[in-house]
């Protein structure tokens, strides 16, 4: 008797249990809010502006899927996120989409369980030094002390690094990146890695920038973009054609300012039309409606807008487009087909 | 002729079970025991169901995998090579090294404390009462975080010692204070008996240990000594030989010398590097523990009998000595099991560590082991039964000094 009772309490756990695992498309449109994953402050990237309002080149993807599913940009709950505690956020589901200048690796797609949902910014890791130090290459850092944020993949190549050059360092393991910024200042380290856009983003934030300097090498690929969890195509899809709606809408022109005019009646290009609904059946394919990438691009323009806006070479971070160009201009952002 | 008859025998009811006194107890505990267990296991079933649902199986095969990140302080020999297994040995004797540091100074500071609190000396018993108060009162993370940062801020980069003039210089040419850590002389074997230093070091400290018995013997036979004819016997030469010469030729057999830290690159080179980290967290974690230990104590000592000091002063004892043999050893059966649950807490609270990123088994297994395995539910039970195990495992050995301290009746 109590053996049946046990077992039929452990079937309806299990099934509740079950259930709690719906699809994500469906929760974020039935809690009216998208909760996306940042991290706890870059400049450019994700950081909360004087009013406190998130802004950012990886705050863009999330106001751009939640302009797309649930038609208002502002409809993000941003959850600041360290690079330790990232993947167990999205993993329990407490994020919904993280986009936080993850690299994509092999082992996060596939033993995390991850997917990822396409490159937002193609980086490498680099390393900044005091002017003062007089380094002019990394192969010269032998028993330098060395900040790194913990938990990232710059802790493995910087590894692989030293270990490869046969030259001596010692890690200094810390949280976040404000952290890393004050210990690197109080010169408790003589050097700080992790990816070049992130350096340069840390070096806009000093006092003094031109006092440090961003050594040549870049030692490794980091492909960052944003991901959501293994299991939930439809999810994935979601954000994959979200984001791809913002680099396919800078390869043919459309941009904040002429999108309204576009977007009014189909016009002669098959592509733009598709793309911004006038045309096709695309959006509902997707769950969404028509315009869905329309809303998506309105939210911050397009890809190359976001960039200009938030980390482009006329703001204080300062970063070319150089990689991240459109395949069009030698670059490798390259979107597959609307059809 | 009366016969006794029972009662008419009634059937049991079903209703007996909650009216009927004898059965409630057991009926209640029956009840709560099958929800207890109906709670557990659907946690069980929840979280199996769940890591189905994400495609994550329950493996601890991580732990031989090659970890891929380097530790800066490793107390065994590590590098990026080795496993995740060994990463974690690494964190855990970091660990049970701040433990044991911090575990100590508290005693220390918090013996110290208690005492000094109730002091007649008005402004002794007054800044005491200021370091207990303060620093029982503010969050210990606040504590280490503050003496990282003034590590940090307040004392000088290594570069500060650079130059012909430079801004900073060597404690007696010997010790570096700088905002990296603290450089202290390191002693090395020129002709050490061993491959492995581990035994050499333990070669000195059992040679240490025999040295310290034979000193105690010598003492108590001269108390024997003393006790049977009245005169003490002079001991201190051979008490003082004893100590010195076997250490002492055996660090000259192996070519002992101190290896002093010097400015080598980017750091200081050579020499025993004390990290900002390990500072910071052994400090703040001593100095807290240690003014609870203070009001431990304090409340020890106020629970004996002030009869026994006035006894003792009455036999002629000076107020040190009566501290020393009459009112600490009969404090110690009151303070030293609420001792044991404040080491529990320092050890506990140790794995704040990684607020100044200090590796110990929470940073190493509980950081960035589960942060490029994604396995934070093996991780995190393999932390908790350590950390299970390092408790149990300090209150046995303090229970046991309890039972040898404890009031013996007879």
């Amino acid at each position: 008797m109590k053996n049946t009772v046990l077992l039929g309490a452990l079937t309806v756990a299990g099934l509740a249990a079950g259930a709690a695992g719906a699809a994500t498309l469906d929760d974020v449109k039935a809690r009216g809010t998208l909760n996306c994953g940042v991290s706890t402050g870059l400049t450019g990237f994700s950081a909360p502006d004087a009013n406190g309002v998130w802004q950012g080149f990886d705050v863009a993807v999330c106001r751009a899927v939640a302009a797309a599913v649930l038609g208002d940009p502002m409809a993000v709950n941003f959850v600041p996120t360290t690079g330790q505690t990232r993947f167990t956020a999205l993993a329990s589901g407490e994020i919904d989409i993280l986009a936080r200048n993850t690299t994509w690796t092999f082992s996060r797609d596939v033993d995390l369980k991850f997917e990822f949902t396409g490159v937002n910014y193609y980086d490498g890791q680099g390393f900044m030094v005091p002017k003062a130090l007089g380094v002019s290459s990394a192969k010269e850092l032998d028993g330098a002390t060395v900040c790194i944020q913990t938990g990232t993949t710059t802790e493995l190549n910087l590894a692989d690094f030293f270990r490869v050059n046969n030259i001596s360092y010692e890690p200094v393991p810390i949280e976040t990146n404000a952290e890393a910024q004050q210990q690197y200042l109080a010169s408790a380290c003589d050097v700080y890695t992790t990816d070049a856009s992130g350096l340069a983003a840390t070096r806009a934030s000093f006092e003094a920038p031109s006092d440090h300097i961003i050594l040549p090498e870049i030692i490794s690929k980091e492909p960052l973009g944003p991901l959501v969890r293994h299991g939930d195509s439809e999810w994935g899809d979601v954000v994959r054609w979200s984001f791809n709606a913002l680099v396919a809408a800078e390869e043919y022109g459309v941009t904040s300012a002429n999108i309204e005019e576009l977007a009014s009646s189909p016009g002669d290009n098959p592509e733009i039309n598709r793309l911004l609904g006038t045309e096709g059946e695309l959006g509902a394919m997707l769950g969404l409606d028509a315009d869905f990438a329309k809303k998506a691009i309105m939210a911050n323009g397009n890809y190359g807008e976001i960039f200009e806006k938030t980390i482009g070479e006329k703001t204080p971070i300062g970063l070319s487009r150089g990689l991240n160009a459109q395949w069009t201009e030698g670059g490798l952002m390259y979107s597959p087909p609307f059809r | 002729m009366t016969t006794m008859t029972d009662p008419p025998g009634q059937g049991f009811r079903l209703s007996q079970l909650i009216y009927d006194t004898r059965y409630r107890s057991l009926t209640i505990q029956m009840v709560a025991m099958i929800l207890l267990m109906l709670t557990f296991s659907w946690l069980v079933v929840n979280t199996i169901t769940n890591l189905h649902a994400l495609g994550k199986d329950f493996d601890f095969g991580f732990l031989t995998q090659p970890s891929g990140y380097d530790i800066n302080q490793r107390l065994v020999e590590y590098d990026s090579q080795s496993t995740h297994g060994r990463a974690a040995l690494v964190g855990i004797l970091n660990t049970l090294l701040v433990a044991f540091l911090g575990c100590a100074l508290a005693t220390v500071l918090g013996v110290t404390a208690g005492v000094l609190r109730l002091s007649n000396n008005w402004l002794v018993s007054r800044l005491m009462a200021v370091y207990v108060e303060g620093f029982r009162n503010v969050p210990l993370l606040l504590w280490i975080v503050l003496i990282f940062a003034l590590m940090t801020e307040g004392t000088p980069a290594p570069s500060a010692f650079r130059g012909e003039t430079p801004s900073s210089s060597m404690l007696f040419d010997a010790v570096a204070i700088t905002n990296r850590g603290v450089y202290i002389p390191a002693i090395h074997f020129a002709a050490p008996l061993f491959e492995n230093n581990f035994y050499n070091w333990l070669l000195v400290l059992i040679v240490l240990a025999v040295s310290i018995f034979v000193v105690k013997r010598i003492a108590h036979w001269a108390s024997v000594r003393q006790e049977a004819t009245g005169d003490r016997p002079t001991t201190w030469y051979l008490t003082l030989a004893i100590l010195v010469l076997p250490i002492a030729l055996l660090l000259v057999l192996m070519g002992a010398f101190l290896d002093l830290p010097s400015l080598q690159g980017f750091n200081f080179g050579g020499g025993v590097h004390l990290r900002g980290s390990l500072i910071a967290l052994w400090l703040a974690l001593s100095l807290y523990t240690g003014a609870f230990i203070a009001e431990i104590v304090r409340g020890g000592i106020l629970a004996i009998s002030a009869g026994q000091s006035e006894a003792a002063y009455a036999l002629g004892l000076r107020p040190g000595t009566t501290m020393k043999l009459v009112v600490l050893p009969q404090a110690l059966r009151v303070i030293i099991p609420p001792l044991i649950s404040q080491f529990l807490n320092l050890t506990k609270n140790s794995s704040l560590a990684i607020a100044v990123g200090y590796m110990d088994a929470r940073s190493t297994l509980g950081g960035i082991t589960i942060n490029q395995t994604g396995r934070e539910l093996e991780g995190m039970l393999l932390l908790g039964l350590f950390y299970l195990v390092l408790s149990l495992a300090i209150s046995g050995v303090m229970n046991v000094y309890n039972n040898s301290v404890k009031l013996k009746e007879r």
